[in-house]
């Protein structure tokens, strides 16, 4: 531990932010999001001191900054740029807009400049897929990235220009909603839901959301009702409301959408889980990504208050006393898996934690908690005001109601698509104007990837179940890197707790690595699919699990893709022997026939 | 009526490359099952043997060590294009073992701190052509040539080399389960 005390200057920044989280450690990853905002990075130094004004071991404040992507031990520089590099940024031309920046710069990846102004680097999907290229700047997001956009922001980095003194233009983030149906074409009355929820009862709520069917929109596609119940029955106390804004799943950003213009609903489906199961309090958990919209957030929960829509007695119910707080991630994908996102509200790493028992019973804090999904939030609110029966007539058996889709990629028209479940892929291309696709990438990275034969397929649980995303390759676009990309994403994201995720994804990047090389063969075939075969029943959480679908999804149906980079012999080394020689060749000044390796044996 | 089992012997080639020997003394502590093989199996190329160069196609080669320099490739690659299965024998065949400890340092700073003189004044790092240039870092086998079986363990024990064989050597997929799957 690090015995060197921080100086005067940071230590009276940092003050005022462990009194505002009144020096609670189970608030630890707020705080070193907050302490790194103030002082640029969270030195071994400053860890040191928050260990001890925490009461904590310095390991613990060590290991959850170094879990975290968007934390920093070393200085990055006062502007730190990230380019999202989801492979739909990549098809927007997002590498030559970094080269540029690295250029004019004079700045290498991940390292900070010599006079500690700014650094750059990659960063994964950061939820701007409709308006790429995106970036972040000290996690503020900038989308629609040009060559010009990149001089611009240069020449205000080196003017040291104040972030909040940028053009708001590049902060601009729309919602770009081509489809609207229940959800995002009813106008919202606030309070009306939360009213018509109580109105029904804690039971007659909890029939309503049985009768209709409701299935998470996280991924997952639990029973709703099934989970309220079991944390109403569940006998321990507090209970706690959770929803889940991680949104991390590569190309998906309708959450974003729905936090940004339709919190009101989202907020009143978190007051009515809180009625019909009984929890007194609740969070919501926002990707960092989403950081520009923590200060709306916060003011619409205090409209909320003001309104009678939270704190004490809601609805002028006596007892019904709920409020919601809001967290904010930092960099993490993994963090949206339910219990990984709980561990992190703890302020702990985000390590997915071992199940049963499940949330329901012992969840925040050991206590029972609810996590649901935004979107999922936002339907309880029609089902409050319509009843289950109207709503279970929507959709297909299985999927009731309507979905919203995160369309990016190859089409003229991106954005959000909502449809009652149950419609073809063929007609979501069609409404957006993508004529010439040879794939879709449905449910994001760990989802499925359907060729054109199957676009007659339906988005339904019963058919492509789906967390939302949905991105579209035309047929200029290569398979392979697509499926690369992913491989490199779960690689990164992998929080490294189960050795089949963590060695797995590492592997299956790698070769993917060495096939982009022209140094594959049928055997790096072969390992993909048996690495895919461990992957999928030996991980740990879903992570893991998923990591390996894209490739072996597209192995099989774009295996020419893959073939045509494949060496023609048995195997080929996946680094240059001859290379690996030279160190040693130059030391002992040698240049005779045995000191070198040629490729064949 | 069925045939009788081809009574022809399996030619087998085992190597050490950077590895201790370790694998290989293992292997003969299988004791008296030595016998029991010694019917089913002929030694060709081998520390065994002291067979310099594999002398025909073999069907199992066994290769004990990482890959560490010039010479460790060119036997890597005598072996696998003359045996039909290739396993990678030992922690350090099969991932670098003990001696890739050394792959967190530059191989230049190894070879001019292990060949300065006494009183450090300066280094002689021997221009020999008889003696096999180190390679950066030392590698697995499987980053080498292509390999078809892995057997870990530091060694893997008698037994497991025993399992192994008489799977290989009776048709079946080789399966080596607890307690004789070991990783050190
Ligand atoms: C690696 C991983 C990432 C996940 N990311 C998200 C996410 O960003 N948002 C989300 O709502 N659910 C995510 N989930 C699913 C959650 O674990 C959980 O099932 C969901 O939040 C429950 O809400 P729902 O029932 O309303 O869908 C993720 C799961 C895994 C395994
Ligand atoms: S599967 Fe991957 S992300 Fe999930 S717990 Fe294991 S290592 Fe972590
Ligand atoms: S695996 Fe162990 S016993 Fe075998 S060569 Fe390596 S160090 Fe020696
Ligand atoms: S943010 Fe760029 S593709 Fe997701």
């Amino acid at each position: 531990m690090p015995t060197v005390s921080v100086s005067a200057e940071i230590s009276s920044l940092i003050e005022p932010i462990l009194q505002r989280h009144a020096w609670r450690a189970d608030r630890l990853v707020q705080i070193l999001r907050e302490v790194q905002e103030a002082v640029d990075f969270i030195s071994d130094e400053t860890a040191a001191h928050l260990a001890e004004a925490l009461k904590i071991p310095y390991a613990q404040v060590h290991s959850t900054r170094d879990f975290y992507a968007f934390f920093y031990r070393e200085n990055r520089g006062r502007y730190r740029v990230l380019f999202s590099d989801n492979i739909t940024d990549r098809m927007a031309g997002n590498q030559a807009l970094f080269e540029h920046m690295a250029k004019r710069l004079k700045l290498e990846p991940g390292k900070v400049s010599d006079d500690g102004l700014v650094s750059i680097d990659y960063c994964s999907c950061t939820g701007m897929c409709d308006q790429g290229p995106a970036i972040l700047v000290n996690n503020r997001a900038i989308t629609r990235m040009t060559l010009r956009r990149v001089d611009e922001i240069c020449d205000l980095i080196r003017g040291q220009v104040p972030l909040d003194k940028w053009p708001a233009e590049f902060f601009r983030v729309d919602d770009n909603i081509r489809r609207a149906d229940m959800l995002l074409g009813t106008p919202h009355e606030p309070g009306k839901a939360v009213r018509a929820a109580i109105a029904r009862g804690r039971d007659g709520m909890l029939a309503e959301m049985k009768l209709s069917n409701l299935r998470g929109r996280g991924g997952a596609g639990f029973t709703t009702a099934v989970k309220w119940e079991a944390c109403r029955n569940a006998t321990a106390a507090p209970r706690y409301i959770v929803c889940n804004a991680d949104e991390g799943e590569p190309g998906t950003f309708k959450d974003r959408v729905l936090l940004q213009s339709y919190a009101g609903r989202v907020f009143e489906g978190m007051v009515i889980a809180a009625y019909t199961v009984g929890a007194s309090h609740g969070f919501l958990y926002l990707r960092g990504e989403y950081l520009y919209l923590l200060q709306p957030l916060e003011a619409y929960l205090a409209g909320m208050r003001a309104a009678g829509l939270l704190g004490r007695d809601i609805g002028g119910v006596a007892g019904f006393d709920f409020d919601i707080e809001i967290h904010l991630g930092a960099g993490a994908y993994v963090c949206g898996e339910e219990t990984a996102l709980i561990e992190s509200l703890e302020g702990k790493a985000g390590r997915p934690r071992v199940r049963p028992p499940f949330p329901v019973t012992s969840g925040y804090m050991g206590k029972p908690t609810v996590v649901n999904n935004v979107e999922t939030l936002c339907k309880v609110t029609e089902i409050a005001l319509h009843g289950g029966t109207w709503y279970e007539a929507i959709g297909t058996k299985q999927s009731t109601g309507t979905k919203i889709l995160s369309v990016a990629g190859d089409c003229a028209r991106p954005g959000l698509y909502e449809y009652a479940f149950g419609v073809r892929i063929a007609q979501v291309l069609e409404d957006c104007g993508a004529q010439d696709a040879i794939a879709v990438q449905v449910s994001g990275a760990s989802g499925v990837c359907l060729s054109e034969r199957e676009f007659g397929r339906r988005i339904a649980f019963e058919d492509v179940p789906t967390a939302g995303s949905f991105m579209i390759f035309g047929k200029q676009r290569d398979l392979f890197e697509v499926a690369r990309n992913f491989a490199h994403f779960f690689a990164h994201e992998s929080c490294g707790f189960c050795t089949p995720c963590r060695v797995g994804t590492v592997l299956m990047k790698e070769i993917m690595d060495k096939i982009a090389d022209g140094r594959g063969t049928q055997y790096e075939m072969n390992e993909l699919l048996r690495l895919q075969q461990v992957l999928k029943p030996g991980s740990h959480c879903g992570l893991g699990q998923t990591a390996g679908n894209a490739v072996a999804d597209t192995v099989q149906k774009f295996r020419p893709a893959y073939e045509r980079r494949l060496a023609e012999t048995d195997f080929v080394p996946a680094f240059d022997l001859d290379a690996a020689l030279s160190r040693a060749r130059e030391l002992a000044g040698r240049d005779d026939a045995a000191a070198h390796l040629g490729e064949e044996a | 009526m069925n045939a009788p089992m081809n009574p022809r012997k399996l030619r087998v080639t085992t190597t050490s490359l950077s590895g201790c020997f370790g694998c290989h003394m293992s292997f003969l502590d299988i004791d008296e099952r030595l016998l029991e093989l010694a019917a089913l199996v002929e030694f060709d190329r081998s520390p065994i043997t002291d067979i310099k160069h594999c002398s025909q196609h073999c069907d199992l080669a066994l290769v004990e060590g990482g890959v560490c320099n010039a010479e460790n490739v060119h036997v890597l690659r005598e072996l696998r294009a003359n045996s039909k299965i290739l396993v990678a024998f030992g922690a350090c065949a099969v991932n670098g073992g003990l001696p890739a400890q050394r792959n967190h340092l530059d191989v230049g700073k190894c070879l001019s701190q292990v060949y300065r003189t006494p009183d450090g004044s300066a280094t002689a790092i021997p221009d020999d052509p008889e003696l096999p240039l180190l390679l950066d870092k030392v590698y697995p086998v499987n980053e080498v040539v292509r390999v078809d079986y892995f057997l870990p363990g530091c060694p893997p024990s008698a037994d497991t080399i025993w399992k192994f064989l008489t799977d290989l050597l009776t048709g079946r997929t080789p399966r080596i389960e607890h307690p004789l799957l070991k990783f050190d």
